[in-house]
């Protein structure tokens, strides 16, 4: 597999926008041709570099959403933020064939790799789905038959990313087992009560300890906080729990 | 190699001179950390300075807040962009804890309770430029942010400051610590914008 050292090269490249499209009304995936790309490992980012004609940068780290590849091609899926910088510019502004710069990939610690045989629980809060996503994609490109399993928390239907993807892997051999939270609103029929993850959802639709499963557990601070806590009180150990919290604004949620 | 970024105006004029280069000002404190917060209480607490064979200095939490501390106000920088100015705590100077040891060492990897480490020159800890913080805004430094208490050394990238600290071991060679072996920068300069190990 590509991408196994950990920063191999992080100087700054030219991404040229290849394709994209709208996962919600508010998120937004990019495929991003990178010349010069090292590979990359699921769980991964990169850092994005906008210069505006005066000479003003600004830089944002985006996780990969795409599985390891040798293509030179990396999928970024953007969630926009109302009060963000870059996100309304790259979920809004920008084109098939735009360019901009990125480098990358980077963090060795947030990863899967495809040789990892142990159980895996993974459990997102909105957007943290997308890190998830590419160990997902990952574990399918690699043919890998370990046991995944997904507790996705969301606002409401509309806010699934990748959905019917997760569908279709969910009732495939063998599955990646999908179960979801949803806090705002609920699809219609939906047989499960609104409500954000709590003990005893963890206790019905996640792993339990006794598999010695690697939880990986990306989204808000707030929720991963809760969410790291409620699998210790679990039962499974804290150093197979590996947690990626969103930037500046998850203290606030 | 700067590509015109077409339609991109940024949010000019939040560029300030207090920020080293890639930061942005955040006015809430957000939480970083590779895995769940250790519960610590201060009577589990103790933080011990060895040479890497036997322990040469040992507080647990009574001891430790009997030493002189004083308050601090400083300006954080996370490598993740963020950077948070004039923040308040109180803490002891790690010149206090340092005070009557005699050492050749030049390099101390710092440990966490949750097994994280970190690595500073030695140098970058004294002359009231370190501290071993318990008080953050004047309350007791909370779980989430390193309590019951936590290194802080801010002239570096928040990494170097150890949450839920409980020791350092003195080192006459630099080793990387957590990150720095997954790539992040040695030292972690945030003036000079040593994110990662080739900058």
């Amino acid at each position: 597999m590509a991408g196994t050292t950990v920063l191999g090269r992080v100087k700054w490249q030219t991404a040229e926008v290849v394709d994209l499209h709208d996962e919600t009304e508010t998120a937004r995936t990019l495929t991003l041709a990178v010349d010069d790309w090292p590979g990359h490992v699921s769980g991964q980012h990169v850092d994005v570099r906008l210069t505006a004609s005066g000479g003003y940068t600004a830089v944002r780290s985006y996780s990969i959403a795409s599985a390891p590849n040798l293509d030179g091609r990396i999928d970024i899926t953007v969630e926009r933020l109302a009060t963000g910088e870059v996100s309304p510019y790259l979920t809004q502004e920008v084109v098939v064939g735009d360019e901009f710069e990125l480098r990358g990939p980077i963090g060795g610690w947030f990863v899967w790799r495809s040789d990892q045989t142990e159980p895996i629980q993974l459990v997102a809060g909105g957007s943290g789905i997308v890190p998830l996503m590419s160990m997902i994609r990952s574990r399918e490109l690699a043919n890998s038959s370990v046991p995944f399993r997904l507790l996705y928390s969301v606002r409401e239907p509309g806010a699934m990313i990748y959905q019917k993807e997760l569908e279709t892997l969910s009732i495939k051999r063998p599955p990646v087992l999908v179960d979801y939270a949803f806090t705002r609103a609920v699809p219609k029929g939906w047989p499960q009560p609104l409500g954000r993850v709590n003990r005893d959802l963890i206790a019905r639709v996640t792993w339990p300890a006794t598999l010695n499963a690697t939880c990986y557990v990306c989204g808000p601070t707030s929720f991963v906080e809760t969410v790291a806590d409620m699998l210790i009180a679990a039962g499974h150990q804290p150093d197979r729990i590996k947690t990626e919290r969103f930037g500046a604004a998850g203290g606030t949620k | 190699m700067a590509i015109i970024s077409r339609g991109f105006s940024g949010r000019r004029g939040t560029a300030d001179a207090k920020l080293p280069p890639g930061q942005y000002l955040t006015t809430d404190f957000p939480v970083l950390s590779a895995g769940p917060t250790p519960r610590i209480s201060p009577d589990q607490w103790e933080f011990v300075i060895t040479d890497g064979r036997s322990s040469l200095k040992r507080w647990n939490w009574k001891s430790f807040r009997e030493l002189p501390s004083e308050p601090i106000t400083v300006d954080l920088h996370c490598v993740t962009r963020w950077s948070k100015l004039s923040t308040s705590w109180e803490g002891v100077p790690l010149d206090v804890l340092l005070a009557d040891l005699k050492t050749d060492s030049a390099y101390a990897m710092f440990h966490s309770y949750g097994d994280y480490t970190t690595n500073l020159p030695l140098k970058d800890v004294l002359n009231r430029q370190a501290w071993i913080a318990f008080k953050y805004d004047g309350a007791d430094l909370s779980p989430e942010h390193g309590g019951p208490a936590r290194h802080l050394v801010p002239h570096l990238y928040l990494w170097k400051s150890a949450k839920w600290v409980r020791g350092m071991t003195l080192m006459s060679q630099d080793k990387p610590g957590f990150w720095e072996g997954l790539g992040y920068h040695i030292y972690g300069d945030p003036w000079r914008e040593q994110r990662y190990s080739d900058e």
